[in-house]
């Protein structure tokens, strides 16, 4: 390349707003009003190639770019802690491609990516949650053949995954499954709510907020538009059940969020905090405080806020 | 060139006009019953209302067949569809992938279109229904997802039976056609997971 051919340091990357073209935005749009119109069934998508490796987040980052404009403010997160890897690259994305306005806040946010959470701030009318999918379909570890999972939710033939509920409880008294876990949208199709915990299950039923989910490897989209029933499978005898924790979270005493075990030395201690961290953050700037808060901010693993 | 063949000009600022009129028809569609607005600034052919002209102009193209009444299809609209999306006009309504009807018109029956089938009902075809009016018509509720508990809308102009053919569709859940009431620049979205009922 010769120095006149170089490009200028201020040039713009010439790739359209928000990275994919025209006409894949409108595939994906087209794949997106189907898919709202058939809460839970996986409407087939040309899932294109993105500048990051598939199984981080493609399906999820194609949906984004093809609804965020102007108008939005996003938010991104990655087990439900905005400052990881993989939710730091997504919004730098969006920063760079689209002008996207960032922010950390849940109540701000008009759309919120994210891996395998679900913010503990309760979701707004008009919020829209766009969730990245490793694996769109529930049934594939019970029939690996694409052609039988088909005919399976076009007939509605769900028994085999009954059975294997029954299986779990059969063998270990309860069902073991705690992300992932399966749920039936709108008395229809089965579907899975992507690898979130179980804990965060119910907060998917009758949700005000748009739901959309991209499996970009599995090319796959499917939607839960708002106020949808989303029911997780189980018996009359062995009802749905979601995880609880003996003591609350470390930081800032929360006792109704989903917590992480966090190993702290190799004495075998460990503590349980927030896996949401702008839940934990805002509770903290609010004055709760947790048990280990003093510890862990003498070690400047937090920063210690005075309400 | 007389100024009745012209075609008329398309998105002046593609990416964010279709953008926006997207947000408007996911809500729409996400929300069944409520009016939303498509704010395009965009001048209409003959024969297709505005919010009808952006929703093409935004959805469809070479992979979308398009179907029309004749004389639309014939027409200054059917040229500015060509030009504007390069979709294929179809004359077979199960063939669409979108089309368009006048409400008070008797043919085509929703049924006639292509309604999807068992393992693939996303291949429906989208009715875009015109309408002179999406307010002060005769009730109709609706209940479904996107709609806490129940609500009403009151298109006019729907031919007499129309409330049949809707719930017909919807009763063939999944499949089915998926309607989109326009008028002006406003939609409102029925998709076949909407029951309607006649309000009593």
């Amino acid at each position: 390349m010769t120095i006149h051919q170089m490009p200028a340091d201020d040039t713009k990357p010439a790739y359209n707003y928000a990275y994919l073209d025209e006409q894949t935005k409108r595939m994906i749009r087209r794949a997106l009003l189907k898919a709202v119109a058939v809460p839970g069934y996986q409407v087939p998508f040309g899932s294109r190639e993105m500048p990051l490796a598939r199984g981080w987040g493609t399906g999820g980052i194609q949906i984004t770019a093809a609804i965020i404009g102007p108008a939005d403010t996003l938010k991104v997160i990655d087990q439900g802690a905005d400052d990881t890897t993989n939710a730091v690259s997504i919004r730098k994305f969006f920063e760079r491609t689209a002008d996207a306005r960032t922010c950390e806040a849940t109540d701000e946010a008009t759309i919120i990516q994210t891996r395998h959470r679900i913010p503990e701030a309760p979701l707004k009318p008009g919020q829209v949650m766009v969730y990245q999918v490793p694996m769109p379909e529930p049934l594939r570890r019970l029939e690996p053949r694409e052609a039988e999972t088909r005919k399976m939710h076009a007939w509605a033939e769900y028994g085999l995954m009954q059975v294997k509920l029954y299986e779990d409880i059969a063998r270990y008294g309860e069902i073991t499954k705690t992300y992932d876990y399966p749920v039936k949208v709108n008395g229809r199709y089965v579907m899975a709510p992507s690898p979130i915990p179980k804990f965060d299950n119910p907060k998917m039923h009758m949700s005000p907020s748009l739901q959309l989910f991209g499996a970009g490897r599995e090319k796959r989209i499917y939607a839960l538009p708002p106020y949808t029933s989303v029911r997780s499978l189980d018996f009359e005898d062995h009802p749905f059940r979601i995880q609880s924790w003996k003591q609350p979270c470390g930081l800032c005493g929360a006792a109704d969020s989903y917590l992480d075990e966090v190993v702290i030395d190799d004495q075998g201690g460990r503590m349980f905090v927030c896996s949401d961290s702008h839940y934990c953050e805002t509770r903290r700037a609010e004055g709760h405080r947790g048990a280990m808060l003093g510890d862990a901010a003498a070690s400047g693993l937090v920063e210690e806020t005075t309400p | 060139m007389p100024a009745e063949t012209m075609i008329a000009p398309g998105f002046a600022d593609p990416v964010f006009q279709s953008q926006a009129a997207f947000r408007a028809l996911l809500a729409a569609l996400s929300e069944p019953g409520t009016l939303q607005s498509v704010a395009a600034e965009i001048a209409p052919p003959e024969g297709l209302a505005t919010a009808t002209a952006t929703a093409l102009l935004t959805l469809a193209d070479y992979e979308t067949p398009v179907w029309l009444p004749e004389a639309l299809r014939s027409g200054p609209a059917g040229a500015w569809l060509r030009f504007h999306c390069a979709a294929a006009l179809v004359g077979t309504p199960a063939e669409a992938a979108f089309a368009v009807i006048d409400g008070l018109a008797d043919e085509p029956k929703l049924s006639t279109f292509n309604l999807g089938t068992d393992q693939f009902p996303d291949r429906s075809t989208t009715v875009i229904v015109q309408v002179p009016g999406l307010e002060g018509g005769p009730a109709l509720t609706l209940a479904g997802p996107g709609i806490l508990g129940s609500c009403n809308i009151a298109p006019q102009g729907l031919r007499p039976g129309f409330t049949d053919e809707l719930r017909e569709n919807g009763a063939l859940y999944p499949l089915g056609v998926d309607v989109l009431l326009a008028h002006g620049e406003s939609l409102i979205g029925l998709p076949r997971s909407t029951q309607v009922e006649e309000a009593r």
